[in-house]
């Protein structure tokens, strides 16, 4: 049975950043992902990362407009350790390789990004978190001896121990259909969002809510999960994200009358207001009547107004894009784009360092909530995220495991168990419906009910359809009835992840009455702060998802009233 | 706007090469219709597919734009990203209207369209010590590098690894040690990088490495391959004349003589002198390299071929011995060409990311300017 003092869930950015740091410190580190590494969701970050590494910024503003984006939900120590540790981070980033765009001086050229009061984003073209994760898996390979990989295993459970505590997890390898039982002294999940329970989505078909799931279903509470980011600029049909880059460069947003409408809702910032306030404004001018396109359903964005020659050197990929995924060439002709589900806030809840409250058990990037983000994530604040959290979660579950033995834990029952779920899976009758049905209704129904606008009626009727899905999922059947490269069990296991994700998002949705960052609510309009600046917290118990709140803790900045 | 966006669903036709490792049973081909607009992918085919009918239909993939390199397979015959190749255009390129997907080439099948990267693909990037080896003393903030050398070396660095130039690669079909396409590409990737200290190493380990970059056989077919314009030949070229050109690298499988034979021979003669290249590949560029021993037992080797070739009429004897002539004014042109270049204070290369003039209406779109030496 193979045993780490530190073993990696996850292998996107947050991950291999976890496991290098946790080399670093000399642990035995093991990392793990259902995908290569390089196929991980994090290659998808196209725009930047965000530090105050200018020399006229500081990361106190950073901090500050973190904390605004995030209307006052951000829990202030976090952001003021993500921010202040920012510009280290990206310098380590640089010294390992990423090929930073440079500015005549030779030093690190910086974006506007949306929401940020200066520029202080940097990027590698629009390939930015591409070339991040690309590097960090030179780093992997580059550490082979200390950082053992397992490329394409599936983790199916995590294993605790008998006083609750994380001691390791269960995974079947993808390629063989082996099970094995890995132990370990601290877990540190790091497999990202759970987009694909939303359709259509900007997240990759890997992204299934697997970690916070596993996490859930451990005992450990999530927060702030009805916090669901839409994206202004994805394409209609798929869901493709345009980079926000595309708008720090100085693209426009039209409606049909060929009208800036951002000038109504940020006078200030125009298209680069948050991503929240953008959506919202797209929605709207989209619900009113005032949207382009077969529906009405889509939002002109206007690269043209763009020097062509910038385009084509800063923003390649969405160049590319625009003419293979929507046959526009986005240099010449405006490309129509509306909200889509991007990103979630929420996660599992963790402290500064990534710890959980199971004893052994970490979460850091997407699959976490520590909460830097808050109601709403400012546009390249994630790579960051997934950096310097993965790197003190990877650090201090080194430390933790130099002072502890070996965890024990039945770890051949959760094994068998976990291979007999497979199996039962495997020979279910075909009398009911198949998993791509079920996921397929999942997803609209997030994307009608839990969306944008939210309010009492849609997402109690949300509720309702998840917990038949929740029935239908148990009985879903396959075809594959082999053990090499049975993608179709694994569907079925991530169909009951994802269907947990969305219950716990739509419960938060509910219990919040009012309107904050990404979740509005038509039925509770504003804000209020007297009542609601609070985290909720969702932990499942025997009667199902339960609600409980914490505090925001303040630092610096009280809440004020938002504007762009 | 998009006017081909607004056509509506058609019916294609899907044959897939299957393969279950666990059956015993040989890959045979499945068909499955599907029903969907003409712009959309052969990954959202083959996904309509596995929802619908069969569920056992194995394929990696997950970002379904381009970037994650999970999906290479062959469409009709070629590497490509499923999800990057249009139902419409598959179908116009498909033999009876049919759109065969199969698994990439080069590499053993795993499961239908899985193959084993592992095995070939990653083993080949692991041998080019695929990271950084930084200068030192490594500075307090960044290093400081013209913009230009990292929007260069970023060229490479957007290889999302999906393996369709190894598929594809002749070289490695011939010769399965070969480094490769992707991998020579993304040991570009450090050469290039200013911030890298041991350029001289790579290269002089890559040049004598007899399955290194002197193996590549100039075929063109990464270059088509490649679904992000990283044009891994002309990678692999650059390698050879920074190797060649500014290390002065002579390397023990005479790719250097081989280079400096060729362009020699064709600034003297205008055209190739194919009986001069052998000895002056081997023996040096001049004209009493025939003498040297290497050359000669590498040109009595030959003798059997050279003179198959004369018997058969493929060669002429006088131009085996004297070379092609051409016409005064014609070599003086070509001769102009060398001097041209050569008399240039910097080798200038063309890249991906530096696009031409924003009048060029046709280089962003195609992306086929990719990287050429001028």
């Amino acid at each position: 049975m193979p045993a780490h003092d530190v073993l990696i869930i996850g292998a996107g950015l947050a991950g291999q950043r976890a496991a290098l740091a946790a080399a670093e410190e000399g642990a035995s580190v093991a990392i793990m992902s259902k995908v290569h590494p390089v196929r991980s969701h994090s290659v998808a970050a196209a725009g930047g990362i965000n530090a105050a590494i200018s020399v006229d910024d500081d990361w106190r503003s950073h901090a500050y407009d973190t904390v605004k984006g995030s209307d006052f939900l951000g829990d202030q120590d976090a952001i003021e350790i993500m921010c202040s540790e920012a510009p280290g981070e990206v310098m380590e980033l640089e010294h390992m390789g990423v090929t930073f765009h440079r500015n005549d001086k030779g030093e690190m050229d910086l974006r506007a990004f949306g929401g940020a009061s200066m520029k202080r984003t940097a990027y590698v073209a629009d390939i930015t978190g591409q070339a991040m994760l690309h590097v960090l898996y030179e780093q992997l390979m580059k550490h082979h001896e200390t950082v053992s990989r397992y490329e394409e295993w599936f983790t199916t459970s995590l294993l605790l121990d008998d006083a609750g505590g994380c001691a390791g997890a269960i995974a079947r390898d993808v390629r063989s259909g082996r099970m094995e039982a890995f132990t370990a002294k601290n877990v540190i999940l790091a497999c990202g969002g759970a987009g694909q329970a939303y359709k259509p989505t900007t997240n990759g078909l890997i992204v299934t809510g697997d970690g916070i799931a596993m996490a859930y279903r451990a005992g450990a509470p999530l927060m702030d999960m009805e916090m669901v980011q839409y994206h202004p600029t994805c394409l209609v049909e798929t869901g493709i994200l345009i980079t926000e880059g595309a708008r720090g460069e100085g693209a426009h947003l039209l409606n049909s009358n060929g009208e800036r409408f951002m000038e109504k809702s940020a006078p200030n910032k125009m298209e680069l207001a948050s991503r929240d306030v953008v959506s919202r404004a797209e929605q709207i001018e989209i619900n009113e009547g005032r949207g382009v396109g077969p529906d009405g359903a889509g939002i002109l964005l206007d690269i043209t107004v763009v020097p062509r020659k910038r385009t084509l050197e800063a923003l390649r990929e969405i160049v590319n894009l625009g003419k293979d995924f929507a046959g526009v060439d986005i240099t010449r002709e405006p490309i129509t784009i509306r909200p889509g589900q991007h990103y979630i806030m929420g996660g599992v809840k963790t402290d500064v360092d990534g710890r959980t409250p199971i004893e052994g058990l970490y979460a850091a990037g997407e699959v976490a909530c520590v909460s830097v983000h808050g109601g709403n994530r400012l546009g390249a604040n994630s790579l960051l995220d997934t950096l310097i959290f993965g790197r003190r979660a990877g650090e201090h579950a080194a430390a933790r495991a130099a002072s502890m033995g070996m965890p024990r834990a039945d770890a051949n029952a959760k094994l068998r168990e976990d291979a007999a779920q497979i199996d039962s899976i495997i020979a279910r009758p075909r009398d009911a419906r198949r998993v791509s049905e079920i996921k397929s209704e999942l997803g609209e129904t997030m994307n009608r009910k839990a969306a944008v606008f939210r309010d009492e009626e849609g997402l109690q009727s949300a509720r309702e359809t998840i917990a038949r899905l929740k029935e239908e999922a148990e009985k879903a059947w396959i075809d594959d009835r082999g053990t090499v490269f049975n993608q179709d069990v694994l569907g079925a296991i991530e169909l009951g992840f994802m269907v947990d994700c969305a219950e716990a998002t739509v419960v938060a949705a509910l219990e919040r009455k009012e309107s904050r960052g990404a979740q509005y609510r038509t039925d509770y309009p504003e804000r209020n702060d007297e009542e609601w600046l609070k985290h909720i917290d969702i932990s499942l118990n025997a009667d199902g998802p339960t609600v409980s709140y914490s505090p925001v803790t303040i630092t610096q900045w009280q809440p004020e009233e938002r504007k762009y | 706007m998009a006017e081909a966006h607004d056509r509506p669903p058609e019916q294609f036709k899907l044959r897939m090469r299957r393969y279950d490792p666990e059956s015993g049973q040989a890959p045979y081909w499945d068909e499955h219709t599907v029903e969907l607009e003409p712009h959309r992918s052969v990954l959202e085919a083959v996904l309509q597919a596995k929802d619908r009918f069969d569920g056992s239909i194995g394929i990696r993939c997950s970002c379904r734009q381009a970037i994650c390199g999970s999906c290479g397979v062959r469409v009709n015959g070629e590497p490509a990203l499923a999800c990057h190749t249009h139902l419409d255009a598959a179908k116009a390129g498909a033999r009876e209207g049919v759109i065969e997907i199969e698994p990439m080439g080069n590499m053993p099948v795993i499961k239908d369209l899985i193959v084993d990267m592992d095995a070939v693909h990653w083993k080949k990037i692991q041998r080019v010590t695929p990271w950084l080896l930084a200068k030192q003393p490594v500075p307090e903030r960044e290093y400081l590098v013209s913009k230009e050398a990292m929007v260069d070396v970023t060229q490479t660095m957007a290889c999302i690894q999906c393996g369709a130039c190894v598929s594809d690669c002749l070289a490695m079909e011939v010769d399965p040690g070969f480094i490769g396409p992707a991998a020579l590409a993304k040991a570009y990737r450090f050469v290039g990088d200013p911030r890298d200290d041991q350029q001289f190493e790579r290269l002089n380990d890559l040049a004598q490495d007899p399955q290194g970059i002197f193996d590549c056989t100039h075929c063109f077919k990464c270059v088509e391959a490649c679904p992000k314009d990283v044009n891994p030949m002309g990678q692999i070229m650059r390698l050879r004349r920074i190797a060649t050109g500014d290390h002065h690298i002579v390397d023990k499988n005479n790719g250097e003589r081989h280079e400096q034979a060729i362009t020699g021979l064709v600034r003297n003669y205008g055209l190739l002198h194919e009986a001069e290249l052998i000895p002056r590949s081997y023996g040096g560029n001049s004209w009493f390299a025939k003498f040297t021993p290497a050359a000669g037992k590498e040109l009595l080797s030959s003798l059997p071929v050279v003179i198959k070739g004369v018997l058969r009429g493929k060669v002429s004897p006088r131009i085996a011995i004297f070379g092609h002539k051409i016409p005064a004014q014609d070599l003086k042109a070509v001769q102009s060409i060398y001097d041209k270049i050569e008399g240039r204070p910097e080798r200038y290369e063309l890249n991906l990311y530096v696009s031409g003039e924003d009048e060029d209406a046709t280089s962003a779109s195609t992306g086929a300017e990719g990287s050429v030496s001028q």
